[in-house]
């Protein structure tokens, strides 16, 4: 492998487009002759819908059709994943409310008009009668008897019961357990935020029964069967565009009912129809994230080893099951129990329950951002229990260095770490030892300095298929790639992944230049379209450096064999003889002759003297199944203040110590890790949809959705280990989704840390300064 | 984000703008608050009368007073050399709007007009006694700043009046500042406070202190305005002043679910002190 480009921080080759207003996103595809979409939406969360009339909007200038929820012969959109002996439900999804709608935004009628402003003119003059029905948005609340219920086939609003583990061996561990801490935890729903909206426009060709679809997707050819299934279409008839993509962070992952309606009109109407939402209706309509309560048990020695974590988690389903939604707080959540330490009995009963708000579904880090925290929330309550400094505590419990598969309470086997490593270098790098002082003594002054240390281990790269399905995923979780030389060696590598703001195009072409020794400027990397790229189950948990790109390296070790034989032909040395460096093949002892690998594709595509038995062309796909999940891991310390007389919360330095194996690029592994930690802090700090009662939502604009912004932030200070995956091709592990997961414990410890004093134990996430105000009011008793 | 339709006209002059008003139209200033609205269907003018390049409203002068055009920007009255001596506070409050963006586009006649509570520089304009110009095919008038601002996104204003401009007495001779609390979501205020003293040998001639963000309007603070008169400015007359401050506001305040009126009650407290410190410099 050359050394040189892999581990380059060479630029990000998608940033010219996307920075000069040059990328092409779904909406900015015109399609001649057009109809606009525009949804009415449901202004309760739930109501009966006893009425439409449409007569005065269907005569308004402009409008074409006006279709209701009697009027879609669609299928119902699916859940696809179906998670065993969890008594699952899933209740009927169609793309638009046909008797009931169950949220705010919930579709009820679509306009098909000239112009979208024409579109939303006469959305706003369609009449819908709606008589209001009872409403409940708090899963705890709406799993309790008595409750608003939302689907008939659902009874007490619960879709699933998942437990993992033996209740009574936990039970027994917690009885013996000679310290129990406890502590309910609010896991707040949150809004993904891509910063492109979503969109869709679809056109069909009656004459070849044709549909194309361009879409906001993470996953194209997830889309194309989703689609062919609720269309009925045959899946060769289904072509899906995921053009540029804005982000998604999981949010582009679900199959969404305004997808299938443009497709459903086109097909309809026969003209192209094209549907773009409003941030207001992003907010309303595009799935959320986390909106756990959870009950929370850890158990300990007097000594500090932890024996046990239980919890039970009710988990916000919102409205209806969104495509992944049933995997994300159980599967992707209770098997992170353990994380890096060496606990003997985990716990987790998950309670997946129907809500009158958005649907959720996979939001950066899926189920284990909430895992992460809860065990690092616990470990900091053992360590405030035991009253040991919660680093030794954890230092204690840490599981010790493995190269090669480690079995956990979880039965995950972790695949390689070294916790302590990467632990010890940001403890480092932090100062912890002189920290506490400095600490003690800002204290005496009336300062409140605290720290958060969390360590950490995550699963990704998702996943071997065998235990997708196993686990009832309603897919595989391999994926395809070709490399494809073209005669004058410049390279195509097509991939059924579909990444969207990462900068994979970059990571995965240096893969390839390093394999092959192509120049990397000279390798294209193509996604997004099902019908040029092969099969992929898509860009989402920290996936596709290591599935595409374990792919991608196999594939170019393909080629090379393919070349190295073909140059030793052409040499006419025995190929055992050949020696290959920087992209040239040569015969040992003879360096002057020598043959580029420019020079190989070129004869291969010309096929005038190839080998007995070599195929002409120079192109190789491979299909790549991993034979397990990838574990990075690593600590992260935060360092705040807070300012007792206002709550507000100053981030003052923030320390991440990641190990995602050998970097391919350290520029994008950074890139990672800051948008990542941006998003996980914003978790602890600002972050939170507000629902009213009725089922409002009060933070529907970024006036009152408190994003991150970057002046909230020190520069964060990164360090690395670097512990390769044993089983991958090129040793690497996932990165996308560590910032997240690591760092809302990390900077919620550090600022119950700097409240310790008062005796603040608890403040529901996010810890805004009225929040923090308010307990220190609390902890005063008013003074 | 799909406005109805509506038409535009771009007015030359005050005169052709009041008489393009009509009954559904509204001025455009900078749009910053008007066209979001729009495009929510909050609003739904017929028409928009585009008065932001209006030469007659644009400039600011000091000449005894200071007079500010009504469509003046942020960016204009944080940057000018007459406002940051004859009125800091005010060159603060637009200096603390929104981002460079917002601040080049905005102006304080459309921010007052539209009234939002959670808007900075009113809180000044109430606290340093200003005035409000407004002309109207029926003629003019002025209204001071107190009784301009009525309610929640409500004022004096009546249809189809313009400000042409704000007035502000001179108070160079007083130490003035505003600091606010952002609301971390929007940066608007959840409290700001603007006081203004005058000071002679160490004591407090004159205060003048008036509060927005928490209210829902900016209101003038006479209590605590008499608890600083007088004094050295003292911790006692600092808490006295907060005190009486928590009364002046009591009757206006506001708040939401994140930040509700309790907390920002007592930050109304805590920025009065911080403003007077940062006014003393
Ligand atoms: C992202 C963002 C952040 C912001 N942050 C802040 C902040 O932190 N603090 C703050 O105070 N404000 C903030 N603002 C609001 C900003 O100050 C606006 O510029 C201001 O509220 C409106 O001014 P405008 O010139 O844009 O008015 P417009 O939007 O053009 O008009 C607003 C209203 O006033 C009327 N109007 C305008 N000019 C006149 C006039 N001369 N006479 C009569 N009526 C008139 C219009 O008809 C309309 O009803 C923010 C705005 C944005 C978009």
């Amino acid at each position: 492998m050359s050394a040189r480009i892999f581990g380059s921080g060479i630029k990000r080759r998608e940033d010219p487009r996307l920075i000069t207003g040059e990328a092409r996103y779904t909406d900015d595809i015109k399609l001649q002759g057009a109809l606009h979409m525009a949804v009415v939406r449901s202004p309760y969360a739930h109501a009966r819908i006893v009425s439409i009339d449409s007569s005065a909007a269907a005569a308004m200038p402009g409008v074409r059709a006006i279709f209701t929820g009697g009027d879609i012969d669609l299928a119902g959109l699916p859940t696809a994943w179906l998670i065993p002996d969890s008594d699952l439900k899933t209740p009927e999804h169609p793309a638009l409310a046909r008797d009931v709608a169950r949220y705010v935004g919930d579709g009820v009628a679509i306009v098909l008009a000239d112009n979208r402003y024409q579109a939303q003119d006469a959305a706003d003059a369609v009449m819908v009668d709606y008589a209001e029905l009872p409403v409940v948005v708090d899963p705890h609340e709406a799993a309790q008897a008595g409750a608003p219920q939302l689907h008939d086939d659902v009874e007490g609003n619960i879709a699933f019961r998942w437990v993992m583990g033996d209740r009574e061996a936990s039970d027994a561990v917690f009885a013996a357990a000679d310290v129990v801490v406890s502590e309910r935890i609010l896991q707040q729903r949150l809004l993904p935020t891509a910063m492109e909206p979503r969109a869709a426009s679809a056109q069909y060709n009656a004459a070849t029964g044709e549909l194309t679809l361009w879409c906001t997707s993470q996953n194209p050819h997830i889309h194309r069967f989703i689609v062919s299934a609720v269309t009925g279409l045959p899946e060769n008839k289904v072509r899906v565009i995921a053009p540029e993509v804005g982000g998604g962070f999981g949010s582009k992952i679900p199959c969404y009912p305004d997808e299938a309606l443009v497709s459903w009109a086109a097909m309809k109407l026969g003209v192209p129809v094209r549907w773009a939402e409003t941030r207001s209706e992003n907010y309303l309509t595009t799935i959320h994230g986390r909106d756990h309560v959870q009950f929370v048990d850890m158990a300990a020695s007097h000594d500090g080893k932890i024996l046990g974590l239980r919890a039970t988690v009710y988990a916000g389903m919102g409205a209806y099951l969104s495509t992944a939604a049933p995997g994300i707080p159980t599967i992707l959540h209770g098997l992170l129990y353990v994380g890096p330490y060496t606990i003997d009995n985990v716990f987790c009963e998950s309670i997946g329950v129907m809500t009158n708000a958005t649907p959720t579904d996979a939001y950066r880090g899926a189920g284990r951002p909430e895992a992460t925290f809860l065990l690092e929330r616990m470990m900091d309550k053992v360590a405030g229990a035991l009253d040991m400094d919660p680093v030794a505590l954890r230092r204690q419990n840490l599981i010790p260095p493995f190269e090669d598969g480690y079995e956990v309470a979880t039965t995950l086997i972790y695949d390689s770490g070294d916790y302590e490593a990467a632990f010890d270098k940001a403890l480092e790098m932090a100062g912890y030892a002189d920290f506490r002082s400095h600490q003690a003594q800002a204290r005496q002054t009336g300062r409140y300095l605290g720290i958060g240390v969390t360590t950490y281990t995550e699963m990704c790269g998702l996943g071997p298929s065998q235990v997708a399905g196993a686990v009832g995923f309603q897919g595989g979780l391999w994926e395809s790639a070709t490399v494809r030389v073209t005669p004058t060696g410049k390279v195509q590598a097509l991939i059924g992944a579909s990444p969207h703001g990462q900068g994979s195009e970059t990571t995965l072409a240096q893969i390839i230049s390093a394999e092959l020794g192509f120049p990397v400027d000279d390798i294209e990397v193509i996604h997004g379209d099902t019908t040029e790229t092969p099969m992929g189950w898509g860009t989402y948990g920290s996936r596709t450096t290591p599935v595409t790109g374990a792919a991608l390296a196999q594939a170019s070790r393909k080629l090379k064999e393919k070349a190295r034989a073909l140059a030793a032909h052409l040499m006419e040395a025995n190929p055992d003889d050949i020696e290959y460096a920087d992209g040239s093949f040569s015969v040992k002892g003879s360096p002057d002759q020598a043959q580029s690998i420019q020079d190989v594709a070129l004869m291969a595509h010309l096929a005038w003297n190839m080998p007995e038995g070599m195929d002409p062309g120079f192109e190789e796909s491979q299909f790549y199944d991993p034979p397990n999940f990838v574990y990075p891991f690593g600590t992260h310390i935060a360092i705040v203040e807070v300012d007792p007389v206002t709550g507000s919360i100053d981030l003052q330095r923030y320390i991440a110590v990641d190990d995602c194996g050998p970097q391919i690029n350290p520029e994008i592994v950074a890139g990672q890790i800051h948008g990542g930690v941006v998003q996980g802090v914003a978790q602890a700090l600002c972050e939170g949809v507000i629902y009213d009662d009725s089922g409002q939502l009060l933070t529907g604009t970024m006036l009152d959705y408190c994003l991150p912004k970057a002046d909230m932030f020190p520069n964060f200070e990164l360090g690395e280990t670097v512990t390769p995956s044993p089983h991958h091709p090129v040793g690497v592990k996932g990165v996308g989704e560590t910032g997240t997961i690591a760092s809302t414990p990390t900077v919620y410890n550090a600022v119950l840390d700097a409240l310790s004093p008062l005796g603040i134990a608890q403040i529901d996430m996010p810890l805004t300064a009225a929040k923090v105000w308010q307990a220190i009011q609390n902890a005063n008793g008013g003074n | 984000m799909w406005p109805q339709q509506f038409d535009y006209q771009r007015a030359d002059s005050v005169e052709g703008a009041l008489a393009a008003i009509g009954d559904n139209g509204k001025f455009l200033a900078g749009g910053h608050s008007l066209l979001p609205a729009m495009k929510l269907r909050l609003s739904t003018p017929d028409q928009l009368v585009d008065i932001s390049r209006i030469d007659a409203l644009r400039g600011i002068s000091r000449n005894g007073s200071l007079a500010i055009g009504g469509a003046a920007t942020h960016a204009e009255i944080a940057a000018s050399a007459a406002v940051g001596s004859a009125c800091p506070a005010l060159a603060q409050a637009c200096g603390m709007v929104g981002d460079q963006a917002v601040r080049n586009f905005g102006t304080l006649g459309g921010n007052i007009a539209h009234a939002d509570p959670a808007s900075d520089p009113p809180t000044v304009l109430v606290a340093c006694g200003a005035t409000i110009h407004i002309q109207s095919v029926d003629g003019s008038r002025s209204v001071g700043a107190q009784d301009f601002f009525v309610d929640l996104f409500e004022t004096d204003l009546q249809d189809g009046e313009l400000i042409t401009g704000i007035s502000l007495p001179d108070c160079s001779d007083c130490q003035c500042a505003y600091i606010k609390l952002p609301h971390p979501a929007s940066r608007y205020a959840i409290v700001g406070v603007a006081v203004c003293l005058k000071m002679n040998g160490g004591i407090c001639a004159q205060a003048d202190v008036a509060v927005g963000g928490a209210t829902v309007k900016a209101v003038k603070c006479a209590g605590a305005e008499a608890a600083l008169t007088g004094s050295s400015l003292d911790e006692a007359a600092l808490a006295a002043a907060t005190d009486a401050l928590s009364d002046d506001i009591g009757d206006w305040l506001t708040g939401d679910v994140a930040y509700p009126e309790a907390y920002r009650s007592a930050m109304a407290g805590v920025f009065l002190k911080r403003a007077i410190n940062a006014a003393k410099g």
